[in-house]
């Protein structure tokens, strides 16, 4: 299948394992990615928090580029997709706004184009036996809890991701490339990254928290999808408390045994290559 | 004249607050309620009750982390994610001090960083962040490690129609 790409900023930056291991397990799937022309950024939560109609119109400006590819647009950080769904969400419920922001761009929006994430592409398109078949390393003695966070989530009429409390799309995708996925209750629990640099304190209570939940769950590390999520739980826990996090790509990647798939451990900021070198898996 | 109340539900644009009836659902899912000056339910009493002193310059209202917790668990809909943004944005457009002020400051750090190249340069965002906060010494100890692992890269990423960006700050400014 082929797909429009919005990187957006982490995906350049402190995000690019998860940029490049997208695009490798991409190819390997079968996913042609077409980035949008001339993107940029989605205004985070810096614009919703601060003015609405810049909160909508910054998403818009990339929603009305990606429409010109005429496919779906896949979004891997979290935070991108959640402020594209809920550019959509009130484009479509709110008329004068939608006027009002297309005055601003100068531009029409169709709202034509589903918005997806590489999660439920990979499930639901590529599915689980497909990916099964591919697999020439399976991840035997990683066990991963897996954090979905806020944003792919919520709000749920929003987002329109499965099982919003509970999900298991990732779990299940962790399994059919050979983890020992954990079971625990934080999948969707909050790890405070809209404060991590302006109340860092708050936010290292909550990745404890989240932490020693993951240890009570028997995991050996945390497989996630979004790039603040990543970010935040690397730097952010206590020294003791830390433990190796993957972008789920990072794992398929190796799980498929794909060119580069060990690049990306390097420049994690909790070395994580011990852990696969002890398992080896690497 | 209009009450707080109803200024605040006209900005939410959707289910008036009234609909709550203090079940406190929200405020024992929301992740921040421990850190915060009033808890999310205790703020719809408070704009119930016109304090809008109070709720305005409040630290709540900077503490909440858009987790969005709140409004999916709400038996009545009551989106107080979206409060919560209409009371910053009413703080800030009254120019009222916040009480968090570096919560406010680093996302004005990381707006300018749009408004200069259309993506954010997460390095030139926190230098910006550092002057604007005083936080200096905040995170000096991660920086240069990410330097080291290529993680920050030197060149801020550009957008090239970057007029367009900047007439989108300009045109919602007034709002
Ligand atoms: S959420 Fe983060 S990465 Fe995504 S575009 Fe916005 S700022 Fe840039
Ligand atoms: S970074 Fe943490 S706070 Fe932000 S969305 Fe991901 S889970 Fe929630
Ligand atoms: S959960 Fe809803 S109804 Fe219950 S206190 Fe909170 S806002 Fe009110
Ligand atoms: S969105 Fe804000 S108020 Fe609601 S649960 Fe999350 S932190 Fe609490």
């Amino acid at each position: 299948m082929k797909v429009t790409y919005y990187p957006g900023c982490s995906l350049h930056g402190m995000g690019k394992e998860y940029d490049q291991s997208m695009k490798a397990v991409s190819r390997a799937l079968n996913i042609e990615l077409k980035e949008v022309d001339d993107w940029s950024c989605c205004g985070a939560s810096a614009a919703h928090n601060t003015n609405f109609d810049l909160s909508v119109a910054l998403p818009a400006r990339n929603l009305i580029a990606a429409e010109k590819d005429a496919m779906d647009v896949m979004v891997p950080c979290a935070a991108c997709f959640n402020r594209f769904k809920m550019a959509e969400h009130h484009l479509k419920a709110d008329k004068d706004l939608k006027a009002r922001i297309e005055g601003v761009l100068g531009a029409k929006y169709q709202g034509g184009i589903a918005i997806r994430n590489p999660i439920d592409v990979i499930y639901n398109e590529i599915g689980m036996d497909a990916l099964a078949a591919k697999v020439v390393k399976p991840m035997t003695g990683l066990k991963p809890v897996s954090y979905y966070g806020c944003l792919l989530l919520r709000p749920p009429e929003v987002c329109q991701f499965e099982n919003y409390e509970n999900p298991f799309m990732l779990d299940k995708i962790m399994r059919t490339i050979g983890a020992d996925v954990k079971n625990w209750s934080y999948k969707t629990d909050c790890c405070g990254g809209s404060l991590s640099v302006s109340k860092t304190p708050i936010v290292t209570n909550l990745c404890d928290k989240l932490m020693a939940a993951a240890k009570e769950a028997g995991a050996n590390c945390v497989v996630t999808a979004c790039p603040m999520c990543m970010a935040n739980l690397e730097m952010r826990p206590s020294a003791n408390m830390k433990m190796p996090v993957f972008y789920f790509t990072e794992l398929i990647s190796l799980a498929l045994g794909l060119p580069g798939s060990q690049e990306t451990f390097k420049t994690h900021l909790t070395d994580p290559q011990p852990l696969l070198n002890q398992l080896r898996l690497v | 004249m209009e009450t707080f109340l109803e200024e605040v539900n006209k900005k939410i644009h959707g289910v008036p607050l009234q609909a709550c009836y203090h079940c406190r659902k929200c405020t024992a899912g929301c992740p921040a309620a421990s850190y915060m000056e009033f808890n999310p339910n205790k703020v719809i009493k408070m704009i119930q009750n016109g304090q809008k002193d109070r709720v305005l310059s409040s630290s709540t209202i900077w503490l909440c982390l858009s987790c969005e917790t709140c409004i999916t668990r709400c038996p009545n809909q009551v989106d107080i994610a979206r409060m919560m943004d209409v009371l910053r944005q009413m703080a800030i457009e009254e120019g009222r001090a916040a009480k968090e002020a570096n919560v406010l400051k680093f996302h004005e750090a990381f707006l300018s960083s749009i408004k200069f190249g259309g993506r954010v340069h997460e390095m030139l965002m926190t230098v910006h962040y550092k002057l604007k906060s005083g936080d200096l010494f905040g995170d000096v100890d991660i920086a240069p490690s990410m330097f080291l692992k290529g993680k920050l890269s030197l060149l801020p990423p550009r957008t090239k129609d970057l007029k367009s960006v900047r007439n989108i700050f300009e045109k919602t400014q007034s709002k």
